[in-house]
């Protein structure tokens, strides 16, 4: 039996806390981009994932994204209530820190990536029926896929795919699926005829702050020890975002001026990019890995809106496409010389990878879009995904909760 | 009679204006934000990925109830402490007022709207003056 190493279970419990954070700070960077009569509603679509999707981790959750395999598709129940879930270390995920350390850091995961979704559909979505998606969402697309590629025996894990800190399991989950329930939900009310302008942006860079910050324990805490691949990670994740946020800031210069909304959004893009590579790669690969990031989502977004789509928050643009283009990147940049329990990439001589990474990548997309896109449609036939019309023009505050944000 | 008069003017421009206003003796005056656009219609701003245009934009409406004789002194003021030569520096309405009354003291008509040191005040102590 491995022994617990004190410096690593500090680590990771601090990064656990430093994930959880990111879920309210999302919540403000969202937040910030709606009307106000819709904040609080906003706010509250990835608050009450840290209660909900806490409990589902508990009951079941984690048991079927790491217990033990069955055929390399799903976990089994064995870890159900987290029984045998304790302070003995769990040998082959993370030796050295009790088994409910690595649990809960997991679980930080587990509560965002729905959070990260809400960004589609703000404005106009029904609590109740979003809650029911939330919840089938978390069985059904996350805890598979991240049993396919961090669970021991997942099919994906099998053939050595790389995802340090979840581009696949996270962003590119979120992303696809996040543009499956915008083709469902259909547009709000006006769009297209009217601008709608963000309430309140510093509340968006107050977000964007706080999971720049969070990050360092999202993809740093990710080594599961203090050691120095998490430095590593924090390193590579610092740099992704601070060459994004420069690029993001000239692109949109180039078109008018240099939008603050724009440079955090870039930030964020270079944050998500680095996200499956950051334990694999250096620092100046992922300089690289975030001003190309940049460019892709800014145009990604551009796409979106000539084709008059209203996936309201662009999670797809930022993290679908992010993470699509981070994940593929682990296949070109990854490094032994960095992390001897990665790979090589192609611009290490080793092409291969790369195909694996892609081979992942598009699996992950399809089935988190596929997915989504039924429960979507199955949601709004049983229960309705909208509020209606008049209660979306009262705005959601009010229609929904019967609160007012400002008054 | 009494008129009001209503000036819609740009954020910045209040601080001068309503400095400009006590010179000449313009005591009280009411300020609310308004949102609007003229024949411009509007500018562009800049969004996460290119532009988008809004029409609404931000500006200041000071109201004013005043004695008719007062009305063009007031107007060259605000009109000159508000230029900037620029599109949307803004427009003054002026209308006639049927009655007003302070509630303190249930004053009506011209009573209503004396202060200390205002505009009237100010002329008839200088044509004293003058008499004197």
């Amino acid at each position: 039996m491995q022994t617990i190493d004190a410096g690593d279970t500090a680590w990771v419990l601090i990064s656990a806390t430093l994930v959880l954070m990111m879920t309210p700070a999302l919540a403000f960077f969202y937040g910030g981009m709606v009307r106000k009569k819709n904040i609080l509603n906003t706010l509250n679509l990835s608050f009450i994932m840290m209660a909900l999707l806490s409990v589902q981790w508990v009951l079941f959750g984690y048991s079927l994204a790491f217990g033990v395999d069955v055929k390399g598709l799903i976990g089994g129940l064995n870890y159900a209530g987290l029984t045998g879930v304790g302070q003995i270390p769990n040998e082959t995920y993370a030796p050295t820190i009790p088994h409910l350390a690595f649990a809960s850091f997991q679980m930080m995961f587990a509560i965002i990536t729905p959070a990260l979704i809400t960004g589609a559909f703000v404005e106009r979505v029904r609590f109740k029926t979003f809650l029911i998606f939330s919840l089938l969402w978390a069985t059904f697309v996350y805890d598979p896929v991240a049993h396919w590629v961090w669970g021991d025996g997942g099919i994906l894990r099998r053939t050595g795919a790389l995802d340090f800190a979840g581009g696949a399991v996270v962003h590119i989950t979120a992303g696809f699926s996040a543009l499956a329930f915008a083709l469902v939900i259909g547009s709000r009310k006006g769009f297209g005829k009217r601008p709608f302008e963000p309430h309140n942006i510093p509340y968006s860079v107050l977000g964007a702050g706080l999971l720049w910050m969070g990050w360092f324990g999202f993809n740093g805490g990710s080594s599961l020890a203090a050691n120095g691949i998490a430095v590593n990670a924090l390193v590579t994740t610092n740099s992704a975002a601070a060459a994004a946020g420069v690029v993001w800031m000239l692109l949109s210069w180039r078109d008018n001026k240099p939008s603050v909304l724009g440079i955090v959004t870039g930030a964020v893009v270079g944050l998500v990019a680095v996200t499956p590579a950051a334990g694999f790669v250096t620092p100046l690969s992922a300089i690289v890995i975030g001003g190309i990031a940049a460019v892709i989502s800014y145009y990604a977004i551009r796409l979106r809106q000539r084709l008059n789509l209203d996936e309201s928050l662009d999670v797809w643009g930022c993290h679908g496409m992010g993470g699509l283009w981070g994940s593929l990147a682990t296949g070109l940049f990854a490094s032994l010389a960095v992390n001897d329990a990665g790979a090589n990439g192609l611009f290490y001589g080793n092409p291969s990878q790369f195909l694996i990474q892609l081979l992942t990548s598009v699996v992950v997309a399809g089935f988190a879009f596929g997915v989504t896109y039924i429960l979507a449609r199955v949601l709004d036939k049983l229960f309705g995904l909208r509020v209606s019309a008049n209660e979306e023009e009262v705005g959601l505050d009010l229609s929904e909760h019967g609160e007012r944000a400002y008054t | 009679m009494t008129k009001k008069i209503e000036a819609i003017i740009r954020e910045e421009s209040l601080e001068d204006v309503k400095t400009a206003l006590k010179e000449i003796g313009i005591v009280g005056m009411n300020v609310s934000e308004v949102r609007g656009h003229g024949r411009q219609g509007g500018i562009s701003l800049a969004g996460r990925s290119g532009t988008y245009q809004i029409d609404l934009l931000p500006r200041l409406q000071i109201n004013i109830i005043l004695s008719d004789h007062n009305v063009e002194k007031t107007i060259e003021t605000i009109c000159k402490a508000a230029s900037t030569g620029n599109i949307g520096d803004g427009l003054i309405f002026v209308y006639p007022v049927e009655e007003v009354i302070r509630i303190r003291t249930g004053e009506r008509g011209r009573q209503a709207l004396s202060y200390p040191d205002d505009i009237d005040v100010r002329q008839e102590s200088l044509v004293g003056n003058e008499i004197g």
